[in-house]
């Protein structure tokens, strides 16, 4: 029988080594996996690549992760923010390396990674600082940055509704990153507000399909934290 | 002369999104178009985080953490509106099925090369988001920004000393003084704000302009 449900966070992330590249579902707080982090930061795994659009807000989530200097590289589109303090201690003071891409080349790789693509041509970032140092190709009438694909290790996520096969539904804008990370990921696990019977979700409105899930928790709304 | 303030150039930047556009407003000055968007067009707006039909801000008491925009601001979501993940959002902007991007900027060069993303700085820490798909995606880029900086510099420019964020991506600037097309033999002034002339603004400008016929 097919069963993806651990019974907590801890359990789920409990064979996490240290040097995994795991990625980070979430946009801002949106999405993001809030528990799961909680987790690994109490499972102690260290010397980490996080893969998140953002680099933390305030003390919390992936800022503690940050602040406990756990973290030894990140990928992100966006690190500075009003709030990013810890990240911006870390960076100033050169223990943290950044490698900063551009949003949608952000996501384009992780997609490229879960789709098994070898690389691609995009056009963004041509001309740019971003693109220094890698190869360019003119086709037609653009020019275009080759971009290689991210793999993970883990992908901590987070989702509405979840059956016990791993299939996934989402809710609104925290959507985001969540359906390209679980596939680009060797081992994703999934924080659910809601797990269902197999056959409650509608096929036709399954987002993620469950081949892309390793690992469900169920955190109910009572279990979580005030916001 | 009758500068325009912030509001009054988002509401000229709104008069010419036609009815049925697909638009991402860019973060920052860029966001003030929604709030003037003629009445009696339907215009779709597309946030990067993965909405399209993007409403207004919701009710105090209304917000809901699920349901952010690009600037990670509560947002709403119009009837007809939808969700979708950061590739497929992105996929809608490089793939060039957004008609209009607007976005800020720090400088423009005459070739319609955009700089706004960083200010080169070296001790700054880069954060670049979304900025560059939108200026290499959409199919008409508009910046809309303040014609001089604070120490009276012309923001548009023979050439960005700031980082680029695309190179000769823009088609067209509006400022508080000026619309300005980029076109492919130069910059085309369209408007100029009351009690401004051409010879004032290229004197204000620095970069050749050219006044197309129907400019005053």
């Amino acid at each position: 029988m097919v069963n993806k449900f651990f019974a907590s966070p801890q359990a789920a992330l409990a064979d996490l080594p240290d040097g995994a590249t795991i990625m980070i579902g979430g946009f801002g707080s949106a999405g993001m996996p809030a528990e799961l982090i909680d987790a690994l930061i109490a499972q102690g795994a260290r010397d980490l690549t996080i893969v998140n659009n953002n680099a933390g807000n305030a003390d919390t989530g992936l800022a503690a992760l940050l602040k406990a200097k756990r973290v030894r590289k990140i990928f992100c589109s966006f690190p500075r923010q009003a709030d990013s303090w810890h990240f911006d201690a870390l960076y100033r003071a050169g223990e943290i390396e950044l490698e900063l891409v551009p949003q949608g080349t952000l996501a384009e790789r992780i997609r490229a990674a879960g789709a098994g693509i070898g690389a691609f041509y995009t056009p963004t970032a041509y001309g740019t600082r971003l693109a220094q140092g890698k190869e360019t190709r003119r086709i037609g009438d653009r020019d275009y940055v080759l971009e290689y694909p991210i793999h993970a290790d883990y992908a901590l996520i987070k989702a509405e509704r979840a059956d016990r096969w791993g299939n996934l539904v989402y809710r609104k804008s925290a959507r985001n990153f969540g359906p390209i990370m679980a596939s680009a990921a060797r081992c994703t696990v999934v924080q659910v507000r809601e797990t269902v019977e197999l056959g409650v979700l509608d096929p036709e409105s399954i987002v993620t399909p469950g081949i892309f899930v390793k690992r469900v928790v169920r955190i109910a709304p009572s279990m979580r934290k005030a916001a | 002369m009758n500068k325009l303030d912030k509001k009054q150039i988002a509401a000229r930047v709104a008069r010419d999104i036609p009815d049925g556009a697909y638009v991402n407003l860019g973060i920052g000055l860029p966001t003030l178009v929604a709030d003037h968007l003629p009445k009696g067009r339907e215009i779709i707006l597309h946030s990067e985080n993965g909405i399209l039909g993007v409403g207004p801000k919701p009710a105090p008491g209304e917000e809901d953490e699920d349901l952010i925009n690009a600037g990670k601001e509560p947002a709403t979501l119009l009837p007809g509106g939808a969700y979708f993940h950061h590739a497929d959002s992105f996929g809608m902007i490089r793939g060039r099925h957004l008609d209009f991007s607007i976005l800020g900027a720090f400088q423009v060069s005459v070739t319609g090369d955009l700089a706004n993303w960083h200010t080169g700085g070296a001790d700054a820490i880069p954060a670049v988001g979304g900025a560059m798909d939108l200026a290499v995606g959409a199919k008409k880029v508009l910046v809309m920004m303040e014609h001089l900086t604070k120490n009276g510099e012309s923001k548009i420019v023979e050439r960005c000393t700031y980082p680029l964020t695309g190179a000769r991506c823009v088609n067209r600037i509006y400022t508080d003084l000026a619309v300005i097309d980029v076109a492919p033999e130069g910059l085309h002034v369209i408007e100029i704000v009351e009690g401004l002339s051409f010879d004032a603004l290229q004197r204000l400008t620095g970069v050749p302009l050219k006044r197309l016929a129907t400019a005053a």
